[in-house]
């Protein structure tokens, strides 16, 4: 037996609708116990969590492992190692691994204990093969694999016919379909938003309608199909309206945003730092503000990091060549409480909402997302509070694409637990 | 910024003295009469990008410096497979005192410049500017009118694609003329009206040529239309430069046209070839202008 003691910290638990001083015990992996401090006895490990806020683990329902196939950008060693840095203790893997991940062998190989993963790993298979966009990968055996949702992030799925069959499938095995809504016959060679920084700057543009087109069909198709939609990094103003109405209406859609999205606009661009490329791209300072008012008024379900990590050789090049994509799986939680609980009061209720409950509840991961005895003990401890600094040099990603050196943050990832055993302490 | 630039990457960082200063220094030169100011000084061409007269222009003036020049060719493909500009740029800065480079992708002269130490100057990148030809543009306008001050200038065509249209309005504005942009939608987003202070979009040809004392026709750049459509047909009658609407502007209207230039689709030939066109005094004025900045870029730097 196992047992891990979490005492004297403050818990937030939306799923228990607890925001008050818990003490916790995880035995063998699992929660057994929430009780008033002071009440349990102690346990193989005790974790001092007084001052700070004990949170069901997070959730990135967005990530890039590179692996396989593109390992001297990431591992899955390496990239769960900065999730646990940034008090994720879980993550949700992109497909778009070389081979793309649309089969049950390579679902299951990145699952593998081999694999050297330090937080859990949940892969999202890709909706069609090679995610070409031609035809359904079989999701009954992805999903047996071990696949919590499907998607071709980064090459949309655009066939209305095909999208719709993807949409039904999906809900056959009550599985979102996650789509990177982005109508790439509007975006050829376009590496940032179109607006008057991309004219300044003579580079092409990706129109907001490229996202909010697609969102729109997207929300169509998944009423027609009773499916579960779940948007992946909502970018513009547009797009969010359309999630707002169609949650209005009750249909089964989510989106997610970005830390970049919500910190950053288009003008970031500006002499041509890459670090500021990604796809979907900075937008407006309206986009950015929408986003953060659809993160407060809870039209947006997630925070997730599009964590996308590149070598420098891909990066640190013309802004029309370099990859899109930065890193960003440590610094997500800073991102959220500075800029949601600290500058905009949003509840810490709601931070957890975003980072922990309702991620799980997208790609239904039974167990987690609360600290409700039975549940898995995931955990994560942090400050709200505490101001740090970002030093990317100590990164535990392979990759050095973000803008974030040195950038300052309030509210700190303390300790990262997974099946309690502490893998992350600041 | 004051004071001399190091590089020269764009006109947009330049305040209106040192464009003046620029422009004063070029009055100064004349590659009839060569000069030793950057005698045994090594230039390097790079052009990215196919180029006649900007990479002669260039050649010419480095040499009516006294300087040596390297030209290096590469074509795309070798963009692809070969090693990155970085490396390039640092292969080169061991071996050469300033680089004048044409890229395709807007910002590749930023880049080089935020790794090399050495003088860069941006002989075009991708659609994002020009600087050269915008002090030399500047420079044929300033030996006919006294100032720009006050100008109206008015642009025609594909403003959207043209690195020329970007610094051109850069350089005008900041020297206080007024310029106007016009052309169809797809070549001439509403945005450019943004790109700097004072812009006017005009849609109708003649009603934006009615006044002018600048008529700057660009090229349609048909190699990056990437899947636009215009119908050139249409084009032609709406936005080609004929003798009747030279008419509209002012009397003594300067025509200009940076080359390379369609006949018979931005202008006609009467146009092209009439008293009113500078063109051909654009290219000696190249020349000039470009000795101007290679000089006051490289000179008393060792």
């Amino acid at each position: 037996m196992n047992s891990l003691l979490i005492r004297g910290g403050h818990l937030v638990d939306p799923a228990q609708n607890i925001d008050e001083p818990r003490d916790i015990l995880i035995v063998d992996g699992r929660v057994t116990e929430v009780a008033a401090p002071g009440k349990l006895q102690s346990a193989d490990k005790v974790v001092n969590a007084r001052g700070l806020i004990v949170a069901p683990g997070f959730i990135d329902l967005h990530v890039h492992l590179r692996e396989p196939g593109q390992t001297h950008k990431e591992t899955i060693a390496t990239g769960t190692a900065a999730a646990a840095a940034g008090g994720f203790t879980s993550v949700c893997a992109m497909p778009n691994t070389k081979p793309v991940n649309d089969s049950p062998a390579i679902t299951r190989w990145m699952q593998d204990p081999e694999r050297g993963a330090v937080v859990n790993v949940f892969p999202i298979a890709a909706a069609t093969a090679g995610s070409a966009g031609e035809k359904l990968s079989d999701f009954a055996a992805l999903r047996h694999a071990g696949a919590v949702a499907v998607s071709d992030d980064g090459k949309p799925i655009l066939d209305d016919a095909l999208m719709h069959d993807a949409l039904a499938n999906a809900a056959r095995l009550g599985i979102p379909v996650i789509q990177h809504a982005e109508d790439t016959r509007l975006t050829a060679s376009s590496p940032m938003h179109l607006g008057i920084t991309s004219f300044r700057l003579g580079l092409r543009g990706q129109p907001a309608e490229a996202e909010w087109k697609i969102v729109e069909r997207d929300i169509r198709l998944a009423e027609m199909a009773g499916a579960q939609l779940h948007v992946a990094h909502i970018s513009t103003e547009e797009a969010l309206a359309l999630v707002r109405e169609a949650k209005q209406r009750g249909l089964k859609v989510s989106a997610e945003a970005c830390p970049h999205h919500f910190l950053f606009i288009d003008e970031n661009c500006a002499d041509y730092d890459t670090r500021y490329k990604m796809n979907p791209p900075l937008r407006t300072a309206a986009d950015r503000d929408a986003l953060l008012h659809g993160l407060v008024d809870g039209t947006l379900d997630v925070i997730a990091t599009d964590h996308a990590p590149h070598a420098k050789f891909e990066k640190f090049v013309e802004f029309d060549r370099a990859a899109f994509g930065i890193t960003g799986l440590e610094i997500a939680v800073g991102a959220a409480l500075t800029h949601l609980h600290r500058a905009r009061k949003v509840p810490l209720k709601r931070i957890v909402e975003l980072l922990s409950t309702n991620p799980s509840r997208i790609v239904h991961l039974d167990g987690r997302g609360t600290l409700a005895p039975g549940a898995h003990g995931d955990v994560t401890i942090f400050d709200s509070k505490k101001r740090w600094t970002y030093d990317l040099s100590k990164t535990r990603s392979k990759s050095r694409n973000a803008p974030y050196d040195g950038m300052e943050f309030y509210g700190k990832v303390m300790k990262t637990i997974v099946a309690g055993n502490v893998v992350f302490e600041a | 910024m004051n004071g001399k630039p190091r590089s020269l990457l764009g006109i947009e960082p330049l305040t209106p003295r040192q464009i003046i200063d620029f422009l004063s220094a070029a009055r100064k030169m004349d590659p009839k009469r060569p000069r030793t100011t950057l005698r045994g000084r090594r230039i390097a061409l790079l052009f990215y990008e196919n180029s006649t007269r900007t990479r002669v222009s260039f050649e010419v003036a480095a040499k009516s410096l006294g300087a040596s020049t390297v030209v290096m060719h590469a074509s795309s493909t070798s963009i692809e497979k070969g090693e990155s500009l970085k490396d390039t740029g640092l292969t080169l800065q061991s071996i050469v005192d300033a680089i004048v480079v044409r890229h395709p992708n807007s910002g590749a002269p930023t880049l080089l410049s935020r790794i090399l130490d050495i003088p860069i100057v941006n002989a075009g990148d991708g659609m994002h500017e020009h600087p050269s030809q915008a002090l030399l543009d500047a420079f044929t306008i300033l030996e006919h009118k006294k100032t720009l001050k006050g100008l109206k200038i008015v642009t025609v065509g594909d403003i959207y694609h043209s690195r020329v249209a970007r610094s051109d309005a850069h350089l005008f504005t900041k020297l206080g003329a007024h310029v106007t942009f016009c052309g169809p939608e797809v070549l001439l987003p509403e945005e450019a009206a943004q790109l700097a202070p004072g812009i006017r979009i005009v849609r109708d040809m003649d009603e934006a040529l009615t006044g002018a004392d600048v008529v700057m026709m660009l090229r349609v750049q048909q190699e990056r239309l990437s899947g636009l459509q215009i119908n050139l047909d249409e084009y032609i009658r709406r936005y080609q430069l004929n003798p009747q609407r030279v008419k509209l502007a002012k009397k003594n209207a300067l025509v200009m046209h940076p080359g390379p230039m369609i006949r018979g689709m931005e202008m006609t030939d009467e146009v092209a070839d009439g008293p009113q066109s500078v063109v051909l005094e654009q290219v000696l004025n190249g020349v000039k202008v470009r000795m101007a900045i290679l000089a006051s870029l490289l000179g008393g730097r060792r």
